[in-house]
């Protein structure tokens, strides 16, 4: 027998072999099913209707019009000069126009009723980047971030994989609408110090994914108010802040500051990135804002390793200095938004399906648990695999986003046309009709 | 501010940003006096900056003829929608393709690279962090050798927590890296208790602007292979290379080689040097190593390639006839620049290490300095800034062990500019020689002397150097 000379291999990093990336969730695995069958109006109307990505596709024709009519190669037209500044301009501030539109632009989502200082703006690919580089500044590996579940199922690969950072969930429930709690925050901080681990922070989405509803202001002021007596952090990812229904629910963190003067404010840091209220995940336009000088300096320097193409950032900085042009975007984004959301509601309403009420963000929160075997992990998990197999579309099981009660599902609306979120909800209906036809004629055992 | 300070992280609060370093001294005196040639005629002219802007004619050009690669015009915005929505960590296709065979056409066509292979990073900045970051973990060493590339200080090791291990490298042997340097830094570091991983080289070199042999490439593979570390191959200069020079990659060397471990190599590349695009942020990690290239990919979630920007770059360098140009009056005009500038100085009695590549030129010094330590290259550079007026890199920037080389890069001006730096330098060195002189001739020849030795010098270009005192009454004066 041959004996095999085996090249001895030389490990990877700890980081490379772990699994914190997260890939292996069922998050994912549904996702898969759905590249190996996707549905296609014409082509394939009996494949899987991705119902698991949160974009935004439903306000593309108003930026298409605007670029047809604010060309990009005009602006390189005039003259050589323009692209050959951009091409080579590499400064980790960022464009100033850039950095200005994008001040104003956070403004105007919330209704002016906030303002932002361009210079504390730091840009970074996509809020992938932002977040990460956020923990990177704000806590040292074993530390935690406490974060409000259920949370974006990202945020275990964004938050914790080469950062070192622990999360430690602040449990929610449908008790009171999955609204963070003091209990629940202080609850969270003690476990972490009993697992003798530094809690550094609190993480929070405002509007939430994936409860697709924005968050108090009592509660942000409480939670606010528990960072200050812990001296923790507080990071705010306002990345839905301008896809909700109306503009006057939301209350951004920013507005709160404000009305406190600032007063204790260094503490605070915002999110936010063009993925989902313009829908523009490909182009990685994410931004930090921080009210802590040393933060805003040392989180600029960072971004060196995400920096947003310098062609993206000219292009979109027009686009967004063009006032007429984002106040009716936003107006009418929002309004398209809330019609999706209505009906995604009503039709699973007439399906007998009950959603958290929402008023944000382009999914919803559907509370399937009545149908659950056993109200367990193990059965929701069940559930969602027959629903992919049989309903043939891709929802989002509440277990992957950490949620501690089985049975909720993210359902993301906006990431379709109308039409195929028609023939999602037949498809529900007949599921659900199927299921009451076979509990009537299987009647569950004595 | 002590309070804030104590409430973010160790690496928040660390130096290894590297800002600190005198190598940003340079650069806010050029921010704080900027040459401009009619603005500021006597402002600070940059030359510590690594780009390359001789060629941005030829994009803009097709550019211009191709406003269809752009999804932000009427000509492409039916492609919009697809792009804008696509992250993918795969990157769009036709991008990964179109890198593949850029890297392939400017290795002469020698090397086929797999598409699949590609990995996107923000830049070469992210795509050195990210590359560290699925070999090594916090406390491992990469050996450098040295001089090089001051940042990555930050980029290899900052949120990283990997150490460099530099292998020193000097003039004796033209600053070449030998198996007996590798050899001693690695044992060394081993008796040091530091893990060395892996071999990080530049190649062209930054700052050397040298390129590496095929012995030397197979040297440093074999040595890789013995003691089972890693080698990072960044050639971020490839197409930099002199149009009468060829490069070897490491791409072709490990083609050549039997017993080669091909999971212990990687390459990194970028768009920002050759194609003179740094504000594209286009990084590439190339990885022979499939878990690499797995794990890799899943990390540059952290730092994705604009879709609009794949795009348009996919569109490009797929016009085989454009990229082709493009790479051969690059290249030539590079070459140009070098000449001009490096024959200018030999006028003056400046000579350079002998180069076939890069943006800049490791112009020696070393006859000017006061005493060959870092602190006399400290005192001369400070000279250069603030009376020559040039921002030039001092060779400790780089973490080089002979003091008295400097950085000059060339190829981030117009040439009236660069013709007013030589006349800079003539000038300074004019003065600093006729200072000499003088100092060992009677005062009443002084006039004279000062009139006819100068222009002299300037107008006749005399060949050869001129030896100038170690203890030049300038210096000392200064002192």
């Amino acid at each position: 027998m041959a004996i095999e000379i085996e090249q001895p291999t030389v490990e990877l990093s700890k980081v490379a072999v772990s699994e914190t990336h997260g890939e292996d969730s069922p998050y994912f695995a549904g996702w898969k099913a759905h590249d190996e069958d996707p549905y296609d109006e014409s082509s394939n109307s009996s494949g899987v209707i991705q119902m698991g990505l949160a974009e935004n596709q439903v306000s593309f024709d108003m930026l298409e019009e605007y670029l047809e009519q604010n060309s990009e190669a005009s602006s390189w037209a005039e003259g050589a000069p323009g692209f050959r500044e951009n091409a080579l301009f590499q400064d980790y501030h960022g464009l100033k126009s850039f950095r200005q539109a994008m001040a104003s632009f956070m403004e105007k989502i919330r209704g002016g009723r906030a303002k932002f200082d361009p210079d504390r703006i730091v840009l970074t690919a996509g809020a992938t980047a932002a977040n990460e580089l956020l923990t990177f500044i704000l806590a040292d590996p074993g530390d935690a971030l406490l974060v409000p579940t259920p949370y974006y199922p990202g945020f275990d690969r964004d938050l914790r994989w080469r950062t070192g950072v622990k999360i430690v969930p602040i449990h929610c429930d449908s008790s009171n609408n999955f609204q963070v709690t003091l209990e629940a925050m202080e609850a969270a901080y003690m476990h972490a110090v009993a697992m003798n681990i530094k809690v550094r922070g609190v993480l929070i989405t405002n509007p939430s994914n994936p409860l697709g509803a924005t968050i108090q202001r009592s509660v942000l002021e409480e939670i606010l108010d528990f960072a200050k007596r812990k001296n923790i952090h507080v990071v705010s990812d306002e990345i839905y802040s301008g896809s909700t229904f109306s503009s006057s629910e939301f209350v951004s963190i920013a507005e709160i500051l404000e009305a406190r003067g600032y007063k204790d404010s260094e503490r605070v840091h915002i999110v936010y990135s063009l993925s989902k209220d313009l829908g523009l995940p490909g182009f990685r336009v994410g931004t930090i804002y921080s009210y802590n000088d040393k933060v805003v300096t040392t989180a600029r320097r960072m971004s060196s390793f995400s920096l947003i193409s310098s062609q993206t950032q000219h292009v979109l900085a027009s686009m967004l200095s063009d006032k007429k042009f984002t106040e009716k975007y936003i107006k009418t984004n929002r309004e398209r938004l809330r019609k999706r959301y209505e009906m995604i509601i009503q039709g699973l309403k007439t399906a007998g399906i009950e959603c958290l009420k929402g008023n944000a963000g382009l999914f919803c929160w559907m509370n399937l648990s009545p149908l659950l075997e056993t109200p367990t992990r193990e059965g929701e998990l069940a559930l969602w695999n027959s629903i992919l197999h049989e309903v043939k579309i891709n929802i989002s099981p509440g277990s992957s986003c950490h949620c501690s009660e089985p049975g909720w599902f993210r359902v993301c609306f906006a990431n379709m046309s109308e039409t195929t979120l028609d023939v999602a909800l037949k498809r529900i209906h007949s599921f659900m009709d199927q299921r009451k036809t076979d509990a009537i004629q299987s009647p569950p055992q004595q | 501010m002590e309070r804030q300070h104590q409430l973010l992280s160790q690496i928040a609060t660390n130096d290894r940003h590297g800002e600190n370093s005198p190598y940003f001294d340079g650069w806010k005196a050029y921010d704080n006096n900027p040459f401009h040639p009619t603005n500021n005629p006597d402002g600070v002219i940059q030359m510590g900056l690594a780009e390359n802007q001789l060629s941005a004619d030829l994009i803009v050009d097709w550019i211009k003829k191709h406003p269809e690669a752009s999804i932000c015009t009427p000509e492409g915005v039916h492609m919009f929608k697809d792009i804008a929505s696509f992250q993918d960590y795969h990157g769009l296709p036709e991008f990964r393709q179109a890198i593949a065979k850029f890297m392939g056409r400017v290795r002469g066509g020698r090397v086929t690279f797999d598409p699949d292979r590609i990995v996107m990073g923000g830049g070469a900045t992210g795509a050195n962090e990210l590359i560290m970051f699925c070999l090594a973990d916090p406390g491992d060493a990469f050996l450098v050798p040295s001089p090089y590339y001051p940042a990555f200080y930050r980029d290899l090791g900052w949120r990283t927590g990997v150490q460099i291990v530099p292998v020193d490298c000097d003039s004796s042997n033209n600053f070449q890296i030998t198996k007996a340097a590798l050899e001693a830094a690695y044992d060394k570091a081993r008796q040091d208790g530091i893990n060395v991983k892996g071999l990080i080289v530049t190649n062209p070199s930054n700052p050397l602007g040298t390129t590496l042999d095929r012995e030397t490439l197979k040297c440093l593979l074999s040595f890789i292979n013995e003691k089972n570390i890693h080698i990072v191959c960044d050639e971020i200069y490839a197409a930099t290379i002199f149009s009468s020079s060829n490069f070897i990659s490491i791409s072709e060397v490990v083609e050549e080689i039997v017993d080669c471990n091909r999971d212990l190599v990687h390459i990194v590349s970028s768009l920002s040097k050759d194609m003179g695009l740094p504000g594209f942020r286009v990084g590439i990690v190339y990885s022979y190593n499939d878990a690499v290239v797995n794990c890799g990919r899943k990390m540059s979630s952290f730092g994705l390639v604009s879709s609009q920007t794949q795009y348009l770059l996919a569109s490009m360098l797929s016009d085989e006839e454009f990229l082709e140009n493009f790479l051969a009056v690059s290249s030539k005009r590079i070459e140009k620049r070098h000449s001009v500038f490096t024959k200018g100085l030999e006028q003056i009695g400046i000579s350079c290490l002998e180069s076939n590549a890069g943006v800049y030129v490791w112009m020696n010094l070393r006859h000017l300095l006061q005493e060959q330590t870092n602190d006399g290259e400290m005192a001369l550079w400070r000279v250069i800034i603030n009376d020559v007026k040039l921002n030039v890199s001092p060779s400790s920037s780089f973490h080089c062990v002979e003091p008295g080389w400097f950085r000059v890069c060339f190829a981030n001006m117009d040439d009236e500019t660069l013709e007013v730096a030589l006349k800079r330098i003539h000038a300074f060195v004019g003065e600093r020689k006729e200072r000499e002189t003088l100092s060992a001739k009677t005062k009443c020849w002084k006039k004279n002397l000062r009139l006819s030795f100068s222009s002299r010098i300037f107008e006749e270009g005399i060949g050869s150097p001129i030896a100038m005192s170690p203890h030049s009454p300038l210096v000392r004066a200064r002192n």
